[in-house]
């Protein structure tokens, strides 16, 4: 009785139900193009040719994926605390000033191989404080970590403003942006390694970051499943009763959890500002924290799980922009929408088709099963 | 008017396997006080749910002033005349009282003269009851005994005329339950029927006017209570169960090792949970604590365990003293030899989602045995896992497999392996064998033994009489949060019954 | 005189700027007061501006446009009152959802039907909610202060404004003077409570999250056909959330809800205002130092450093039946 829904074999539950939950959700965001006068087939197809048509489209694929890998990690990592960190956007948004600080400091001094790992840290280190304040105020004063991360999303929105319209920006400039960073604060990109495979890229933001991306989904693999801290973590946010009877700390499991889980999205900054722009700009995360959250959630929270959801999205993000140009009624939005439908059918409604799968499972059991199953009620 | 108020004709209930509700006849007459005693896990609170629409019967009828009714929801309990004061109030904590009372009883959109008709009738049902309580004032104010009043209010204000009461005196005072059992003896003279669900003997002695019996599911027997005794019931309680078998030689004690003094802990509400408690456990023996469900045993374990804080008293461990009241750590009292099997495996002592070679280090992941610096050594705890589950024959024989597919029986052993293989000085176990299928039984008991046989301490707590009986070579009885008795092991049911039901000590009295 | 003036513009445009933030703040009273979180309000306030500016557009009809607001939004409360009541889902990813949803949909179905780069088309005044001229406002006009006062803050506001004003006081007298708000307040706190006593918690769960629902129309309908002359894309601009803020600030309560939604308008308008212009004492204060300071002070208040927002008990928890 305690458990509301009966067993299903382990590739029902991690492979059937999130399928049938993710086809649902396409075939709504179908309707969808369906409603705007547009043949949904013909969409899809565009798409995955704009997506991977060509060596500059996958590079473009992969820079936003690069992104995706960052914030899904993130709000994933927060998910085994048992923790639903809504502050991606946020703490990427602020970890791109860590970037920024160390490039503008650094770049005509130190070469891009020196600047970058300082980068890594400020992004990371900025990312992680930013995310400790509401974890504290969680762990300490009982402050719901929801409405806190989402207020911090737009104190950071508000902070970012103020230091680029402001001390951020040269003094000659009227765009509330950094300057330009020197080679030194520019990541090199990795259009070699598409071509190594017979693409031809000419040019595309694709920048080292997304071995940094991987690397880091690697990283969350061995803390998460490998580390005795990752333990703690899967303890507390599986069940608080046992972690309390294991002896660990709910404090520090909440604020590590948060830190680990904010240096991921600061991490995030890396790609755009340091891999792309070179610079830092207003609203340079542009709803990649929150598409995390889609992405953890399609992912299951697991590394492997994620990397494929992100490049997905990143999928649907460079299709999403070539679809704009053949068909003039939808522009790159449509992946909000299948965002959206995606954080709906795979994470709120995940258990809606539960009790039918359930039921066909147990009728097709008890067929199978049918004779022993008389023989014990006699006995 | 018939003279029967309920009429309960072969009710069954069934949960997958367990069978809840056995056949249940019951006829309840109007206007008395009706006991029904058991055993937990007897059936009583199905039955009571059945009656107030929580459930419905599989089969059987239930017959009110000789008709036959369907209860399906709460709604037809209430318009059949059926109220319930449930064990956990179902009170809204931050309304008044007057609110909490109409409450789904409204009678019209608006609340003004709902809210005046209720003052009207909460004035009137004070002067004929004495169930005096402030309408404006808010329940989570009040103490508890006043909010089951206003539990009780709410069902009169219904119209009920039969009363439910499940466990009423659980978290009351004595002074409370006195008054308790005054105002349903003037409910009674004023021809309500009430049915009182309890495992306390003595109240049943002094309020009821018969009583009813279940054990295992099934109604044993109904007794006038005049005509029954304590001794009677707590037999028909506890049955004649077929004496568990346990090998266990003579042992000598040995040096204290757990030593508990003036332990007092309350609970979140501020109610005493355990009361001054005091005992030794010496190497080589193990001590039970018997005691009906909800008597304080499951907060005292926690409290050695460290995991819940007590409000004053001292807890040694082989001489040393763990620190109760302030920082005690479970994590330090595992690395110095003492050892937790908790109650509730599903939730505390295992994490469910887990595989089984995780759950097999619970705990202990601090061990170096099981780590490589800041990394999990995967390889030695699953070598770990695997030696276990076939010393302690967990089946089936995977330690990746997740911990929910595995039967309670080796689910239990899993914590049993992994709490006893650490050899420590001290084992706390509750309830060792709930759940737990009879050959994974006998093989927990002949584990617990071993230890003893070892030379360890073992404070075992059980609600199982038979459990406690069969393994203890000390019983200490818990009634209330107090230790109320202590026999050897040579104790009788009757005896243990007695004491666990709250009767006053037969010494004292002699 | 002039400061005075001065004084009365800025709340003037203090009320201007919290009408939305008040619709949506009752909108989520109702629903979170009967214990279901809606962090959606942005995507119900959003989705219900689109369809009010579109329908508005389409047939030239303010009331075309808020009835076509409410029928949206209160199909989205719908949605997520089918993921967290029917289904038990996760309120807080629900309501995520939906922000998406009615964030992407707004653009993609504006651009498709309108072609204005996600706006809808600008509308005239017969379409729109217009200024309403209380009684005498101009008469009494030149009398300084009061008659000002009148004529400039009280008068000239559009109907939806009065409208939500009107509904603070709806809202208590239902809260506290109906069955129906007794009913929701109590499955709020204690879902078991209402369900022992034989009343359907997902029935009235569903009341109340559609309630939330309707008025969210609201709330877009005025930013679309009041404050604006049609739909412009991502237009409440994380107006809900703030609407949010304010619902807690105001623990979960109307009239306080109603200060609330002032004060951060008013932080608003101040900070449109002042524009740069220095402050006595203080010197001058960024503009989004004011923009922030309503999460920030949110965040201080959910801290328990002033005072402490007890959220209604059984909030965010899906109502099982076990026993």
């Amino acid at each position: 009785m305690s458990t509301p829904y009966a067993k299903l074999p382990a590739w029902a539950d991690y492979g059937l139900i999130p399928f049938f939950n993710l086809v649902v959700a396409f075939v709504v965001a179908g309707l969808v193009v369906l409603l705007v006068g547009e043949n949904p087939f013909r969409a899809a197809a565009i798409m995955v040719e704009g997506a991977f048509g060509s060596g500059r489209n996958i590079a473009y694929t992969l820079f936003y994926s690069t992104s995706f890998i960052f914030t899904g990690l993130a709000v994933a990592v927060a998910f085994h605390g048992g923790l639903f960190n809504i502050g991606g956007e946020g703490q990427a948004y602020i970890g791109g000033l860590g970037v920024a600080l160390v490039c503008l400091s650094f770049d005509s001094i130190l070469p891009w191989w020196l600047t970058f790992p300082l980068a890594v840290l400020g992004a990371a280190g900025i990312g992680a404080a930013w995310a400790f304040i509401p974890a504290y105020l969680q762990a300490r004063r009982g402050s719901h970590i929801v409405i806190t991360t989402i207020m911090f999303n737009f104190i950071a929105a508000s902070l970012m403003v103020y230091l680029l319209v402001g001390a951020l920006k040269p003094l000659s400039s009227m765009a509330p942006q950094t300057r330009t960073f020197a080679p030194g604060g520019q990541l090199p990109k990795l259009n070699w390694l598409i071509e190594l495979f017979g693409g031809t890229v000419r040019s595309s933001p694709f920048n080292l970051s997304f071995l940094l991306a991987l690397f880091c989904a690697f990283l969350v693999w061995l803390l998460i499943w490998r580390t005795r801290l990752g333990y703690e973590i899967r303890t507390q946010g599986f069940s608080a009763k046992a972690a309390r009877y294991a002896g660990i700390g709910e404090t520090r499991i909440v604020l590590v959890t948060m830190m680990v889980s904010g240096a991921l999205a600061g991490m995030m900054a890396l790609n755009p500002v340091m891999g792309d722009q070179g610079r830092l700009q207003l609203d340079f995360v542009a709803g990649a924290g929150f598409v995390g959250i889609a992405v953890a959630l399609m992912g299951r929270s697991h590394p492997a799980g994620i990397v494929p959801a992100a490049i997905l999205f990143g999928m649907l993000y460079q299709g999403g922009a070539e679809l704009a140009f053949e068909m003039p009624n939808i522009s790159r939005d449509m992946i909000v929408i299948i965002q959206g439908l995606v954080i709906l059918f795979a994470g709120a409604l995940e258990n809606m088709f539960r009790p039918s799968i359930q039921t066909l499972f147990a009728s097709l059991g008890a067929q199978s099963s049918g004779v022993s199953a008389s023989s014990s009620e006699r006995a | 008017m018939a003279e029967t108020a309920i009429e309960l004709v072969g009710i069954n209930k069934s949960f997958g396997a367990v069978h809840a509700n056995r056949d249940i006849h019951l006829e309840i007459p109007r206007g008395t006080i009706h006991g029904i005693v058991g055993e937990n896990g007897a059936g009583k609170s199905t039955l009571m749910s059945i009656l107030y629409g929580f459930y419905q019967a599989d089969s059987g009828e239930i017959r009110v002033d000789g008709k036959p009714v369907t209860i399906a929801t709460p709604n037809d309990a209430i318009a059949t005349g059926i109220g319930m004061v449930h064990q956990h109030f179902m009170l809204v904590q931050n309304f008044t009282v007057v609110e909490n009372v109409i409450l789904g009883a409204e009678g019209e959109a608006l609340l003004n003269s709902s809210i005046a008709n209720a003052r009207s009738e909460l004035a009137r049902l004070e002067r004929e009851y004495g169930l005096e309580v402030a309408p404006d004032a808010i329940v989570e104010e009040l103490p508890v005994g006043l909010q089951q009043r206003v539990e009780i209010l709410k069902a009169l204000y219904r119209g009920a005329e039969i009363l439910i009461l499940d466990e009423p005196t659980g978290v009351l005072t004595p002074a409370e339950a006195d008054h308790l059992f005054r105002i349903l003896s003037q409910l009674k003279a004023e021809g309500k029927t009430i049915v009182l669900i309890t495992h306390k003997l003595r109240e049943i002695m002094a309020i009821t006017d018969n009583v009813s019996v279940m054990r295992q599911g099934q109604m044993v027997a109904t007794r006038k209570t005049a005509d029954t005794s304590v001794e009677e019931l707590a037999e028909l309680m506890v049955g004649r169960h077929v004496l568990l078998r346990v090998e266990k030689g003579e042992k000598e004690r040995g040096e204290v090792k757990l030593s508990v003094k003036n332990l007092t802990v309350k609970d979140s509400r501020g109610v005493t949970m355990v009361s001054d408690v005091s005992f030794d456990v010496r190497a080589g023996e193990i001590v039970g604590i018997a005691g009906v469900a909800g008597n304080g045993q499951s907060e005292l374990l926690e409290t050695i365990a460290g995991i819940r804080k007590a409000q004053s008293g001292t807890v040694h461990l082989d001489g040393a003293p763990i620190d109760v009241t302030g920082a005690a750590d479970p994590a330090e009292l595992r690395a110095r030899g003492l050892a937790h099997v908790p109650e509730d495996r599903h939730h505390v002592g295992l994490v469910l989602s887990f595989e089984e070679y995780e759950n097999s280090i619970l705990g202990y992941h601090d061990d170096p045995a099981y780590l490589k610096g800041p990394f999990l050594d995967i390889e030695a705890i699953r070598a770990d896992a695997r030696a276990k589950i076939a010393s302690y024959d967990i089946r089936p024989a995977n330690e990746r497999l997740k911990t929910a597919n595995f039967s309670g029986g080796n689910q239990q052993k899993i914590v049993l392996a992994r709490e006893i293989e650490k050899d420590p000085g001290v084992l706390i176990v509750g309830q060792p064998t709930r759940g737990v299928d009879v050959g994974a039984i006998e093989f927990i008991h002949k584990r617990l033994i071993a230890m003893r046989d070892a030379g360890k301490a073992v404070l075992l707590i059980s609600v199982e009489l038979d459990e406690i009986r069969a393994l203890s070579d000390r019983i200490l009885v818990i009634f209330d949060g107090r230790i109320v008795g202590e026999r050897d092991a040579g104790a009788t049911e009757g005896e243990l019954g007695l004491l666990m039901a709250g009767v006053e000590n037969q010494e004292a009295a002699e | 005189m002039e400061s005075f003036n001065t004084l009365i513009v800025v709340l003037d445009s203090t009320v201007r700027l919290s009408i939305p933030l008040l619709l949506a703040c009752l909108a989520g009273l109702y629903s979170e007061r009967a214990g279901v979180f809606d962090i959606g309000l942005e995507g119900k306030m959003l989705a219900g501006a689109f369809a009010a500016g579109a329908a508005a557009a389409v047939y030239g009809s303010a009331w075309a446009g808020l009835g076509a607001a409410i029928l949206v939004s209160g199909f989205l409360a719908l949605v997520h009152g089918f993921a967290s009541i029917t289904h038990r889902g996760n309120q807080i990813v629900s309501g995520v959802a939906i922000n998406f949803i009615a964030a992407g949909s707004t653009i993609i179905l504006g651009q498709a039907w309108f072609s204005q780069g996600g706006r809808t088309p600008s509308l005239d005044a017969e379409s729109r909610f217009g200024a309403i001229t209380l009684p005498f406002a101009e008469a009494v006009q030149d009398i300084p202060v009061i008659g000002y006062t009148y004529y400039e803050l009280i008068s000239g506001h559009s109907a939806l404004t009065y409208f939500a004003f009107a509904m603070v006081f709806v809202t208590w007298w239902v809260l506290f003077r109906t069955r129906f708000g007794l009913r929701m307040r109590a499955v709020g706190e204690n879902p078991a409570a209402v369900d022992t006593a034989g009343i359907s918690v997902p029935w009235l769960r569903y009341r109340a999250v559609l309630i939330t629902g309707v008025l969210c129309g609201f709330a877009g309908s005025y930013l679309a056909l009041a404050q604006n002359a049609g739909f412009v894309k991502d237009m409440t601009a994380g107006k809900g959330y703030i609407a949010l803020a304010a619902l807690i600030f105001a623990k979960w309560r109307p009239v306080p809800a109603m200060f609330a939604c002032l004060l951060f308008g008013f932080l608003d308008a101040l900070a449109i205002r002042l524009q740069g212009t220095p402050l006595p004492v203080v010197g001058r204060v960024p503009a989004q130092l004011f923009q922030a300071l309503p999460y920030i002070l949110t965040v201080i208040l959910l801290a328990g450093f002033i005072g402490k927002a007890i959220p209604p008990r059984a909030g965010g928890i899906p109502y099982v039946k076990e026993r």
